[in-house]
């Protein structure tokens, strides 16, 4: 599997620990998602702010735009919005625009792309497997800090499977196009599941041959030093600073 | 010291398949036995009962005098290093230097301990210079020698591989051999891959529906044509093991009981 973003370059965010990242970007997130829709122009402040950063982490606004792309159904949601929302109307050219479902499209629309922002600046930065330990670090339960990293380790396992069996169907004259190909796609995937249950079976007795009791290691990574902290909660920090003078302003 | 001895083994699945009736086998300490046979003869289920995976149904496994069983079973993992056929079974970590951390960690090893097992277990395979690295970024070669590697940092007394030898392109295969050759420590290797088993191992037993039914020197149970067509062995094609002996096949590299294995040959 490809790291999980662009680790070409040694910049100050690929540098900093991956469970101070973490914490930075969710609490950027959790900011952005409990500011009010209201006023508009905080929004732009998180955006401007956002944009700073990503200009200095050296991720580049290509892979950023590339990855936004997953922002789509979100977009198409939030779009519709406007239609179907009951509530006062406003006329905008031929259409007839509910106003609370202008808001709520905004606010949808705005947060999500904030938000999948502060995701890709955090993914563009840290390598999959440094994201698990970042997570041991900051002590989520073991079990799910396992299955992660299981799912880290081998999606590309699994998914190299499903080329090979894909082109394996090709190279017997299949075409994947229309419904009357998903009978075979869904017995491809069955019988990927099938394989990959049994190699969950085999990985388990390889675990428990060398000793495994039910516990991972703690993986002997070095702790975060308070300057690691402050340059990473600066982002956090900012983002609050913003709306606590959206919130003074409008009092 | 016998290192490893089974006694009487015999195991059948859930589903009645009956994989061993009745195993008998003694390897001795720093020997190299290669357990032959075809597939579906039982060489796996075997493996999974040398180090209490499996339990035995009736008959007995003992590792360096000790019988395998719910009570010794944590103890006997940790002299019985397993190394199966996928290394993608068995890399399971994120890293390799991780992966080969795993089992002395489990072991209750201090830090330093593990370090210091992981650096000599990766400099034993020649694999020192991608332990920062994924497994899945490894070639099938790389990642069976780490494989080898993660059960060496155990420091067991006995080495079992599973099909060692499976889909690597010559060099691999041969760099897998070298890796096998200079550890000096009991082996078990199942396979099917005659020639691999006869430059390693100077000593083989076939097993052949869920029983043992030749063990000798390798050499010898090779050049026994009709006891190989019996139980679906080949060789290769082209491949004489007397001319290996005139050649000097695995010789540069003698196996502790070298000695041992010409006396039986004379």
């Amino acid at each position: 599997m490809p790291p999980a973003g662009d680790v070409s370059g040694a910049s100050w965010p690929r540098r900093l620990p991956p469970q101070v990242k973490i914490v930075a970007a969710v609490a950027t997130i959790l900011v952005i998602v409990l500011t009010p829709p209201r006023p508009p122009w905080v929004f732009l402040g998180y955006a401007l702010i956002l944009a700073a950063v990503v200009q200095s982490s050296g991720v580049g606004w290509r892979t950023v735009f590339s990855r936004m792309r997953v922002e789509v159904p979100f977009v198409a949601f939030a779009v519709l919005l406007p239609f179907i929302a009951t509530g006062p109307e406003v006329t905008l050219g031929p259409l007839e625009l509910s106003e609370p479902g202008l808001w709520a499209a905004w606010n949808i629309l705005i947060k999500a792309t904030l938000g999948i922002v502060v995701s890709i600046l955090l993914a563009a930065t840290t390598e999959a497997p440094d994201l698990v330990v970042g997570l041991q670090r900051l002590h989520v339960p073991d079990i799910l800090v396992q299955i992660l990293a299981a799912m880290v380790r081998y999606v590309s396992v699994v998914t190299g499977e499903w080329q090979r069996m894909s082109r394996a169907r090709a190279a017997r004259g299949f075409h994947g196009h229309g419904p009357r190909s998903w009978p075979v796609l869904a017995r491809s995937l069955g019988t990927l599941f099938i394989r990959s249950y049994e190699r969950g079976e085999r990985v388990h007795l390889a675990m428990l041959s060398r000793g495994y009791t039910g516990r991972l290691p703690a993986a002997g990574t070095a702790a975060a030093t308070s300057a690691d902290w402050s340059v990473a909660l600066v982002l956090p920090l900012t983002v609050l600073a913003v709306a606590a003078l959206s919130w003074w302003v409008a009092r | 010291m016998t290192a490893v001895e089974v006694r009487d083994l015999t195991y059948a699945y859930p589903d009645g398949t009956v994989a061993l009736q009745g195993v008998d086998l003694a390897v001795a300490d720093g020997e190299r036995v290669a357990v032959l046979g075809p597939n579906g003869a039982g060489k796996t289920t075997l493996m999974l009962h040398l180090n209490g995976l499996i339990e035995a149904q009736s008959g007995w496994v003992a590792v360096n005098g000790r019988r395998v069983g719910p009570a010794t079973v944590a103890a006997v993992r940790h002299e019985v290093g397993l190394v199966f056929q996928d290394p993608d079974d068995q890399l399971f970590m994120p890293t390799v230097r991780a992966d080969v951390a795993f089992g002395p960690m489990n072991a209750g090893l201090p830090e330093s301990e593990v370090a210091a097992r992981v650096a000599a277990a990766l400099d034993l395979v020649g694999m020192t210079d991608v332990a920062d690295r994924a497994p899945h970024h490894l070639s099938l070669g790389q990642r069976r020698r780490v494989a080898i590697a993660t059960v060496l940092a155990m420091d067991p007394a006995v080495l079992v591989l599973d099909e060692p030898s499976s889909n690597l392109d010559p060099a691999a295969r041969r760099e897998v051999a070298d890796t096998l050759l200079q550890l000096g420590r009991s082996t078990i290797m199942v396979t099917h891959d005659l020639s691999y088993a006869l430059q390693l191992c100077p000593r083989a037993v076939i097993l052949s529906e869920g029983r043992i039914v030749a063990d000798g020197p390798t050499r010898e149970l090779l050049a026994d044509a009709a006891l190989l067509a019996e139980h679906r062995l080949e060789l290769p094609y082209g491949f004489d093991p007397a001319l290996t002996d005139r050649v000097g096949f695995g010789a540069n590299r003698p196996a502790p009981d070298e000695s041992a294995d010409q006396q039986r040959r004379q």
